[in-house]
This record gives structure tokens, C-alpha cells and sequence, in this order.
């Protein structure tokens, strides 16, 4: 079982504050320099059709995150 | 002459605020050990003239795509007197790093702070000079797109250059130096910038407690519905694309009709007096040549025009967000998406814009199925031909077939090629709060790409065009575009490929010069029939060619490769020549088999 909440886990409408990245550099740079890291709180405003992005908010800025990347992101339980 | 920089992320209204500085007289200059070009222009501070450039956006100086090394390789290789580090006042929380990287750097800088309109808007609250007490750089706020606080920015500025030279004693201002060492600087500093960034946010930034822009959140709840949210996409395209040619075609053939009556009734006579092939040279190829093309520079505007306002709304990344799920299962991304959308502008700026990927093989592969994107330049030609060939009800389901063929010759390509160009590239895009494009904005955007357009367009024109015309009249003496002429034996030549895909003799000269540009195909024909007036002209063609010829002529034209400008691009974008071979033979291979299925299936059913 996952003991881990991960971003992807987040239903929408669902607030959390980030943990930790778990990213390989770049992406780790990019999610960081979009105002993702560590600390920040996070809210998943919906999830797109046919396992599409997840369009998230953090901080002042809206993203559009895929799947598979926001798996990378680890949650405060 | 010293150079000031721009820089700050995407998204921030950098370019709003460098046309705003510059007056838009702005030319695209190379710089040394830079492969890419980047925008520059001349302005006057502090009564003297300065190189301002406009650096690609970029979220982190120690970032890893293509657009953050070009930046590096930039501050490591040109002295810069002052940075414009342009940020979004809406989004201080996280973009004030970018300001804190240059600040840490000793880099002389300016900040602005850009879109003060829009942090009013959502409630963020802004203290200039605290933040310019803090970070002890001088800070100005300002909203590029409404020209408000410009005159501070240019003030400060000028004031920022006069404090770098007093300090630097009398004399003329001395040269900075380029950056040393910059990327171990840079990680140097990294542990700081938190900490730093805490800092300065208490100082001088009030976040709002709740978000304010309810608007973007009701449109959201509409636009990005996953059921409705694709329907209404295709839908506001599909009506967009109307729009443009119930104004733009109308305006072509008045415009069409005013050139040739004045050609025939102006210039000819004025021409009278010159030897024949003179004088039919200048009116007969290049005149009728570049006013049959340029009767289509309407068109090309309202293009530009539409998709500037769907891009500055903020629906475009929309866009991407909605393709992303399917263009995955394609082995591209929604960005692959919104640049091939683009590319129906023109495929030569959407294939530079794959340079946000990081990952070759996504690269490669948005690369390969961009020009099949029905650009403008082709969309002159199918207009033409639609309206030549078909009545207008039909004309305009032929034009909505060639826009599906678009659409499957892209996802085709993607199937066959997703294997050998695989890419595991991350996806994060921002999604900003949905704008209203200002007119000035849109006007002037527009009209800045239909010159450039033209001028890029015009050299291949003229060239092509001439070239047609003594291709036609060559040897000296022979019927012109006959079967004994240069063209008509080019014609003959390769009758054995292209004669089982119905396209004649005249037609396949038109098609040799569309490699060169789809814009010379029309010009190209009108020179060939001797027709300017594009109603006579059309009537001469369907003189000599039947619709189902014609058809397999428009998908030969939306299919093979776009044009000259889109392979060089091709081959300095991939460093490949092996890839830009690839794409060139599977466009025309594609466009043979499709034509040869489409021409022979119409024959076998009986039409011809």
C-alpha cells in the first residue's frame, strides 16, 4: 500500500502542502520554478478527460501537470 | 554600442513591454556563439543610443531547456550595461527568484515589475520601494500592455545608466564585462535564494487570502468541462476560421479585380512603347505574378489577427491542456498541438517553437508533423481553387476536407514515427487567467506578421514568378507555356509520375516552383495562363482541368513539403540533414500514395 499521499492521489477541490519532489533534475527545476516545491500548499482544481493533466493551483499560479509528473510529487498526510 | 537585455519568464508580457520601449522597430540580429537569433532594437536613454534585446523566456538561469543555455551562453559571451529583469506583479510569490539570481550575480539590473493591472485585479499587493530597499536594485511597476507607468520605466532607466556611469567616474561609460564562471556562481548562490526570497515577499508583497479572478474560474468550469470542453474548442475554431473568410474573401476578389483593372488600364499603356517580351515580361509575369499573391494579404491578416486574440485570451494553453491526453497517446504533447495550430499561420515560426522541448525525440516528431499544418500560403491556393472549381456550398466542404486531411496526415505521421522518436519529456504548462486583448495590441501584432510575411514571402514571389514566366517564354520565339517551351518540356518530363495522379503539364510547373513557396503556386499559374483577373484566370483553368484533377491538385499542394523557408528551418532546427531528408521524402511520398488513391478511386467511380 502506498503510505504516501502523492499529488495525483489529490481529488479535486482537495488542498495539501507539498512534501517533497521526487523529479529528476529538470522537471524538479521546472516544478520548482512554477512555485512547486516544499512548504507550498497545493489544490487540484480538476482532472482532465481520458487520464488527462491535472490542473492544479499553487500559490498565484494555475499549471497544468500531467499524471505521470505529478505521481513525483509527495503530500503531507 | 552597449547593450541593455530583457529578461524574465514567459509569460510576464516581456515582448509587450519590448515592442512598447522600441516602438516595434525591432530587427532580429545574430549574436556570436548564439545559434539562435534574438529580437534587438535601437533606443535612446539617457541621450544615447543603446542595443536593446529581447532574451527568450526563461523560468531559472540554472534551468535545462534549449531557451535557458541560449541565456547563459548569452550573459557568458556579451557584456551587458543593464539587465531588464521583467516580472509578473501577479505572481511575485515565486518569480522574484528570477530578480534575486541577477541580484546575487552583481549583475546591474532594473526590475519591473509588469501586469500591475492584473495584481490589482486579483488583490496582490505591491510596496515598489520596499522591495527596492530590500533587494537594493531600483524597481518600478508598471502594465506594458496599457502603456501605464512607461514613462517611469523609461525615467528609471535613464537614471539607472547615468548612476552606472557617475560611478564609474567622468568619461565615456566604460565596458562591462561578460559574466565569468556564471554556472558555478550560480549554484553558489542557490541555497540563498529561499531564505532570501521569504525575505523579500514579507518585505513588499501582501498575497490575497482567497483567489479573487472568479471570471477565469467560471469560464474554466465551462471551457475545460471534459465533455464539453473539446466540442466548444473545435467549435470557436471552426466559427473562427468562418468569420475570416465571409470578410477576408470577399476582400481578395475586390482587391484581385482592382490590381488587374489597373494593370490593364494604367500600366499596360505606360508599357505599350517597350519590345514585347520586356514589356510582357514586367506586366504579364511579374505584375500579374505579385498582385494575384498579394490579393491575399487580407486573408493572411485576419489570420494573424484571430489566432493573436485566441493566444493572448489565454485559451491557447487551454488548448494544450485539453489535447494533451490524446496528443500523448501520439507520443507528442499538448504543446505539439498548439504549435501545429500555429502552424495554420505559417509552419516556419511553429517549428521554431518546438525549441521548448527538451527531449529530441519530441522535437523531432512535433517537427515532422507540423508541416502538414495548412499554412496560410496554402490556403491562398485552395480558396482559389475551391472557388474556381465548385459552388460555394461545396467549394467550402472541400476547403473543411483538406482541414480534416490536415489534421489525419499529422496524427498518421505521429503513429508511424512515435516508436523511432520516442520521448519520456515531462509535461508542467502554465495555465494564466484568461485576458482581453487590447485592439492597439492585436493591430499591431498583426501587422507586424503580415510584414513579416511579405518580406519574407516577396523574395521567393519575385524569384519564383520570374522564373515561371521565361521558364514559360524560353526559348526565344515559342508559344508561350506550349509544349516546345522550358516549362512545357519540365511539363512533359515528368508526365509519367504525375499523369496517374491527374495533374497536367501546366499544373506540374506550378507544383516544382510550390517547393520553393506555396505563394508562387497562384502567381506561378496566373503567369502561366496569361490570366491576372483571378475570375478569368480561374475560368481558364477549368478550361483544361477536370475537379476531380483538381482536388488531387489541392491535396498534392496541402501535403508535399511547404516550402523552401520550412526545410531550411527543418535542417538548422534538427542539426540533421539525415531527419530533414526524412521529412521531405515522406511528405512527397505521402502526397503521391494519397493523391494516386483519391484520383484513381474518383476514376474508378467514374468521375474524372
Amino acid at each position: 500500500m502506498h503510505a504516501v499521499r502523492r499529488l495525483v492521489d489529490l481529488r479535486p477541490g482537495g488542498t495539501a502542502t507539498v512534501v517533497s519532489l521526487a523529479a529528476e533534475r529538470g522537471l524538479r527545476a521546472r516544478l520548482e520554478a512554477l512555485g512547486l516545491r516544499p512548504g507550498q500548499t497545493v489544490q487540484v482544481l480538476r482532472r482532465g478527460w481520458w487520464s488527462g493533466p491535472l490542473h492544479i493551483r499553487v500559490g498565484m499560479t494555475e499549471l497544468m501537470v500531467r499524471r505521470r509528473d505529478a505521481a513525483c510529487v509527495a503530500l503531507a498526510a | 554600442m552597449n547593450t541593455l537585455a530583457l529578461l524574465g519568464m514567459p509569460n510576464t508580457g516581456k515582448s509587450t513591454l519590448f515592442n512598447r520601449l522600441t516602438g516595434s522597430h525591432a530587427q532580429i540580429g545574430n549574436w556570436p556563439g548564439l545559434t539562435v537569433e534574438l529580437m534587438q532594437a535601437e533606443v535612446t536613454l539617457a541621450g544615447r543610443p543603446w542595443q536593446l534585446v529581447d532574451l527568450p523566456g526563461i523560468y531559472d538561469l540554472r534551468g535545462h531547456s534549449g531557451d535557458e543555455a541560449v541565456v547563459r551562453r548569452f550573459l557568458e559571451t556579451t557584456p551587458v550595461d543593464l539587465m531588464l529583469v521583467v516580472l509578473n506583479a501577479s505572481q511575485l510569490d515565486r518569480q522574484l527568484r528570477l530578480a534575486l539570481q541577477v541580484q546575487k550575480l552583481g549583475l546591474p539590473a532594473l526590475v519591473v515589475l509588469n501586469m500591475a493591472d492584473e495584481a490589482r485585479r486579483f488583490g496582490v499587493q505591491v510596496d515598489p520601494r520596499a522591495l527596492e530597499a530590500a533587494l537594493g536594485l531600483p524597481v518600478v511597476l508598471t502594465s506594458a500592455k496599457y502603456g501605464g507607468g512607461l514613462g517611469t520605466v523609461r525615467e528609471a532607466l535613464a537614471v539607472a545608466l547615468k548612476h552606472g556611469a557617475e560611478t564609474e567616474g567622468p568619461g565615456p561609460i566604460p565596458s562591462p564585462r561578460p559574466v565569468q564562471q556564471l554556472e558555478s556562481r550560480l549554484q553558489a548562490i542557490d541555497p540563498q535564494l529561499d531564505g532570501a526570497l521569504a525575505a523579500l515577499l514579507q518585505a513588499g508583497v501582501t498575497l490575497p487570502q482567497q483567489w479573487r479572478d472568479r471570471w477565469t474560474r467560471r469560464l474554466d468550469a465551462v471551457l475545460l468541462h471534459p465533455v464539453l470542453g473539446l466540442p466548444l474548442f473545435f467549435g470557436a475554431m471552426a466559427l473562427m476560421f468562418q468569420l475570416i473568410y465571409a470578410i477576408g474573401v470577399p476582400l481578395q476578389e475586390g482587391l484581385g479585380t482592382l490590381l488587374d483593372l489597373l494593370g490593364q488600364h494604367a500600366l499596360k499603356p505606360l508599357l505599350a512603347p517597350l519590345p514585347p517580351f520586356v514589356s510582357g515580361f514586367l506586366l504579364e509575369g511579374l505584375y500579374q505574378g505579385i498582385g494575384t499573391v498579394s490579393a491575399f494579404l487580407p486573408v493572411i491578416f485576419l489570420f494573424f489577427l484571430a489566432m493573436g486574440v485566441v493566444e493572448d485570451s489565454g485559451y491557447l494553453s487551454r488548448a494544450a491542456y485539453l489535447m494533451d491526453a490524446f496528443m500523448e497517446r501520439l507520443g507528442l504533447d499538448g504543446r505539439s498541438f498548439v504549435l501545429a495550430l500555429m502552424g495554420f499561420g505559417c509552419n516556419v515560426p511553429a517549428i521554431l517553437g518546438t525549441r521548448v522541448m527538451r527531449d529530441q525525440g519530441l522535437r523531432l516528431l512535433s517537427m515532422l508533423i507540423i508541416p502538414f499544418s495548412l499554412c496560410s500560403a496554402r490556403l491562398n491556393v485552395f480558396l482559389f481553387m475551391a472557388a474556381a472549381f465548385f459552388a460555394p456550398r461545396q467549394g467550402a466542404l472541400v476547403i473543411f476536407g483538406l482541414y480534416l486531411m490536415s489534421f489525419v496526415a499529422a496524427v498518421l505521421t505521429a503513429l508511424v514515427f512515435r516508436g523511432r522518436f520516442a520521448s519520456q519529456e515531462p509535461l508542467v504548462l502554465e495555465l494564466p487567467p484568461y485576458r482581453l486583448p487590447t485592439l492597439t495590441q492585436m493591430f499591431t501584432r498583426a501587422w507586424a506578421e503580415v510584414r513579416h510575411f511579405w518580406f519574407w514571402a516577396r523574395r521567393f514571389i519575385i524569384f519564383g514568378v520570374v522564373a515561371v514566366w521565361l521558364l514559360n517564354n524560353l526559348p526565344l520565339g515559342v508559344e508561350p507555356a506550349s509544349a516546345q517551351s522550358l516549362s512545357g518540356q519540365l511539363g512533359t518530363a515528368l508526365a509519367p509520375l504525375l499523369d496517374p495522379i491527374g495533374i497536367n503539364p501546366k499544373l506540374t510547373v506550378a507544383l516544382v516552383f510550390g517547393f520553393i513557396a506555396k505563394e508562387i503556386v497562384l502567381g506561378g499559374l496566373a503567369v502561366i495562363y496569361g490570366q491576372a483577373d483571378p475570375i478569368a484566370l480561374s475560368r481558364a483553368i477549368a478550361a483544361e482541368v477536370s475537379w476531380p484533377q483538381a482536388l488531387s491538385f489541392m491535396l498534392f499542394t496541402l501535403l508535399y513539403t511547404p516550402c523552401l523557408s520550412t526545410v531550411a528551418v527543418i535542417r538548422s532546427e534538427s542539426k540533421r540533414l539525415g531527419f530533414t531528408a526524412l521529412s521531405v521524402g515522406w511528405s512527397l511520398g505521402l502526397a503521391w500514395i494519397s493523391c494516386f488513391v483519391l484520383y484513381q478511386g474518383l476514376a474508378w467511380l467514374g468521375w474524372r
